[in-house]
């Protein structure tokens, strides 16, 4: 279901033509972007659309999020639909054990408060017992939710299980770093580029990131509050291993639909795997406060078949192609004009934790 | 303290009867108080006090909620002091809304209600003891409270880095507390805690005292009321998860103000680090906030259903048990820090553990109900709310216990959702419960039943409309995506029903003191069977100075 729609002709064609009014924009910017060079903005993805399009390689035209998909649905109560296993998995776990087994035990406790309202009231029962005491009872009471605990515990173990199984080896690696208050993504594997992440102002609201464009002034603009500048592109169907971190106070990367959520926290590298599906926009919001704009820093992930990822890939100077085969040696060889940016975390000892 | 009893029995001698009242002058008396009864109507005053502040700023919050888009903020800004406040100050007047909304509902009024106004009222009256062990220091305790709460006042008008007041959440996790917030209203925030937590310290060891060493004769441990029982265990819970709390928060001041890098990993600290230390002390204070509250709504539901608690031996180490787990959870809190796989696994299981002895105290509530002959009266309505709110409450917990869900559902609405069912749906009526239930007893006057059950059908219709979030809506957001609108609207129409119904309860408040009419010493009947009730409403300035002797008929 739902493959985000790609508008690549309608995509582009807007684009060459915001292209003048978007690098007018950009040229502003930098309030944020100012000590990382060579962000990887709308100006460097649309002059590569223009250079290479018709081979293939190095471009780009932002996909469409479809609605209700990667995203909340407004007077829904459920949970995200799902689009990685883990979360397939949560998902089963959620709604076919725990939540019905926890609706039962509120109807249950429902269904005799109004039996003791029925039965036990004063009228209906005007001689109160004296019982206080049944051996029997009290012990069902107490193994019966052992049991049930037990039965939620097995499968819920073997969630955090799968959840934490580390990446394969030669998994493309993405740098994540929480900054106040934008996201910044790092493509080692990649050339080592970076990409600078910021939530798209809202029309008629105060400016939240100066020199920054308005949501809805592109087509594939998803919902305000969630759509930013410039996604985490990835690959999808593959592993990627996720290395979070942060650059100043702790924040949280989180993806309900990926069911994903991790803290950065400076001075530790936090490990993750994740597996996207299904090509796709996916939208998350940071989730440890973080500040005065902590609401104000969304996570837009858009998964893309390989070539296409490749594709983008190339729209970035000094980018290169994964191969999933290249040792750590090649990747510090490779010239990466945005190493420096890339080291915006404090800390020096930082730990791998969880993997 | 075995002399104690002879000593207290020596002195009724001399003095003969009960209402031989010498109530001291009106400062001496409120103000340099050593009176059980008075420090606890002090608590109480006090907790209503703060609770209508702490629920100003969540209705602060709330219409700000209403609607996507930032309406308010602009102008609480201004209200904390802020002269044309940029948009960055504006949103930080939300982090401060948030933090002083947590901190003052938790450590001014929830915990001075339930320990420091209904425990000193009662755990005396109930264990037949004629005050506290150490009276002078319930005084200081209840100061120290006051003061911290001054503390924390000043906070919001005092520069916190992007503007005034602190805007670290309750919880004050550093780095955001240390390096990221300059300005010396997170430091009085700090010793705010500093100075409640003092307070609550010198109160645990007080009930403590008093409940091993001044139970009346023939009151053996496992006669006391569950209510006593609670506090007992309780109180254990403050003496050993406050210390942490002290050190963990002097360990940030000292990170703020004199170079130190506990927390800070440029200088080998690790932020987590504080976050084990705060939920060190934070799980073991959920219960700290509830267990009073299991122990309120044992005594009604015994007294309305005129049948002895159900399974009290049970009852009394369900708590014990949920005390002991209790600090060995604590990490469930952070399962998105990057805990190891291992670990994760621990806690998920440990924290599942609770929901037994949790279970067991609910089973055991309707059994209690069950063959009964049970009258609804004012106290018993809000106490059967609380049995179905802290249910949907608990069994939350159980979802959000699994480690590999959390990743999903942690700091969403709903675990906003979650806690409150326990502790503001959950403790909250469990407080409302008790004090219709105690009320007559504490002032001599009778509410209006009628406005008291009014009261509680608008406040559960309200409180009900307030939280839901599967949809992953993050917590501590002053602005959201258009798709949460609905429901964020439903939730700030329930914080007005929920508001309108406190309205009711000021209004009877009113009524009692104008009209209401003079109770006797046991205006709830037989089924209230605990020691206050064999005392007058209000009972005597200063009681028991014969000690009661309690036989082996008594019940619990």
């Amino acid at each position: 279901m739902a493959f985000g729609k790609i508008s690549h002709g309608l995509g582009q064609t807007i684009g060459a033509l915001g292209l003048s009014a978007v690098a007018a924009l950009t040229a502003v910017v930098p309030a944020f972007a100012q000590d990382a060079p060579a962000a990887p903005s709308a100006i460097a993805t649309g002059a590569a659309q223009g250079a290479a399009m018709a081979s293939g390689a190095g471009s780009y035209t932002p996909m469409k999020p479809v609605e209700g998909i990667g995203m909340p649905i407004d007077g829904a109560y459920g949970l995200q639909t799902q689009f990685s296993k883990t979360g397939e998995y949560g998902e089963w776990i959620h709604n076919i054990i725990l939540m019905p087994i926890i609706t039962a035990i509120c109807v249950l406790v429902l269904i005799l408060l109004v039996v003791i309202a029925v039965r036990f009231n004063r009228r209906a029962n005007p001689v109160a017992s004296k019982t206080s005491h049944n051996t029997i009872l009290e012990v069902v009471w107490t193994l019966v939710p052992v049991l049930i605990l037990i039965g939620i515990a097995v499968p819920s173990i073997d969630l955090i299980a799968k959840q934490y199984k580390p990446a394969p080896e030669g998994a493309l690696t993405i740098k994540v770093t929480g900054n106040q208050w934008f996201w910044t993504y790092g493509y080692p594997d990649n050339g080592d580029f970076e990409v600078i992440s910021n939530m798209l102002n809202v029309p008629g609201a105060p400016t939240i990131n100066n020199g920054v464009r308005e949501v809805g002034s592109k087509p594939w603009d998803g919902p305000s509050h969630l759509e930013v500048d410039n996604r985490m592109v990835v690959p999808v169907g593959e592993p990627i291993r996720l290395q979070i971190t942060a650059a100043d106070v702790i924040h949280s990367f989180a993806v309900p639909s990926l069911w994903f959520k991790l803290d950065a926290v400076p001075g530790r590298i936090n490990e993750k795997v994740l597996v996207v599906e299904k090509p796709g926009v996916y939208y998350g919001q940071c989730s440890e406060l973080c500040g005065a704009k902590h609401g104000y820093m969304p996570i837009a992930v858009e998964a893309l078949p390989r070539d296409k990822y490749n594709a983008w890939v190339l729209t970035h100077a000094g980018a290169e192609i994964d191969t999933g085969k290249k040792k750590p040696a090649a990747a510090a060889a490779v010239p990466a004009p945005a190493a420096d940016a890339s080291e915006a975390a404090p800390a020096a000892d930082a730990t791998a934790e969880a993997e | 303290m075995a002399t104690t009893a002879d000593h207290f029995q020596a002195h009724s001698e001399e003095h003969g009867h009960h209402d031989h009242d010498h109530k001291p002058a009106f400062f001496a008396r409120w103000f340099m108080s050593t009176n059980h009864k008075d420090i606890g109507t002090m608590y109480l005053i006090f907790a209503i006090i703060a609770g209508i502040v702490g629920g100003a700023f969540s209705g602060m919050m709330r219409v700000e909620l209403a609607h996507p888009g930032i309406q308010y903020l602009d102008t609480f800004a201004r209200w904390f002091g802020a002269v044309n406040p940029d948009f960055n100050t504006t949103l930080h007047t939300w982090n401060v809304l948030i933090t002083a909304h947590g901190l003052i509902m938790v450590f001014f009024m929830v915990m001075p209600a339930m320990i420091g106004g209904f425990g000193n009222w009662f755990v005396p009256l109930m264990i037949g003891a004629p005050d506290m062990a150490f009276p002078r220091m319930n005084n200081i305790s209840f100061w120290m409270t006051v003061a911290g709460f001054l503390s924390l006042m000043v906070s919001p008008f005092v520069p916190g880095g992007t503007g005034n007041g602190a805007g670290t959440g309750w919880t004050v996790y550093a780095p955001l507390s240390t390096s990221g917030s300059p300005g010396p209203a997170v430091d009085f925030g700090i010793f705010a805690l500093h100075l409640a937590g003092a307070g609550s310290i010198m109160g645990a060891i007080n009930f403590i005292t008093t409940i091993l060493n001044m139970r009346a004769p023939g009151m053996t441990i496992h006669k006391m009321p569950l209510f006593v029982w609670s506090m007992l265990v309780t109180a254990f819970l403050l003496l050993l998860s406050l210390p942490v709390l002290a050190a963990a928060i002097t360990m940030l001041l000292t990170d703020r103000n004199f170079g130190t890098t506990f927390f800070d990993a440029s200088g080998g600290g690790d932020p987590v680090l504080y976050q084990h230390l705060f939920w060190f002390f934070g799980h073991p204070e959920v219960y700290i906030m509830i267990l009073p509250g299991f122990g309120i709504i044992s005594q009604i539901v015994s007294t309305f259903s005129k049948k002895p608690v159900f399974g009290y031996l049970g009852m009394a180490y369900a708590m014990v048990a949920i005390g002991v787990v209790g600090f060995i959870v604590w990490a469930h809190h952070m399962y998105a820090t990057g805990l190891s796989v291992n670990t994760k696994m621990y806690f998920t299981a440990a924290t599942m553990v609770i929901a037994v002895p949790t279970g067991i105290k609910i089973f055991s509530w309707i059994a209690t109900m069950w063959g009964g002959s049970v009258e609804f009266k004012s106290p018993m309505v809000w106490a059967l709310g609380f049995i179905f709110l802290f249910t949907v409450g608990g069994v939350t917990g159980v979802v959000l216990a699994n480690g590999g869900v959390d990743d999903v559902m942690h700091d969403t609405y709903y675990v906003v959702a979650h806690f409150h069912y326990v502790l503001s749906l959950g403790a909250v009526t469990a407080l409302f419960a008790g004090f219709y239930y105690w009320f007559p007893k504490m002032s001599g006057k009778m509410h209006s039943e009628f406005l008291a059950h009014v009261h509680f059908v608008i406040f559960f219709i309200g409180v009900n409309m307030i939280f839901l979030g599967l949809q992953g809506m993050p917590r501590r957001y002053p602005d959201y995506a258009e798709a949460y609108e609905y429901w964020n609207h439903i939730a700030t129409i329930g914080y007005m029903v929920m508001a309108s119904s406190l309205v009711v309860w000021f209004v009877n408040i009113i009524y009692a003191y104008v009209a209401g009419k003079k109770v006797g010493d046991n205006y709830w009947g037989e089924g209230a069977t605990t020691l206050e009730w064999t005392l007058s409403s209000p009972p005597p300035f200063h009681q028991f100075e014969t000690l009661p002797v309690i036989g082996e008929t008594a019940q619990h």
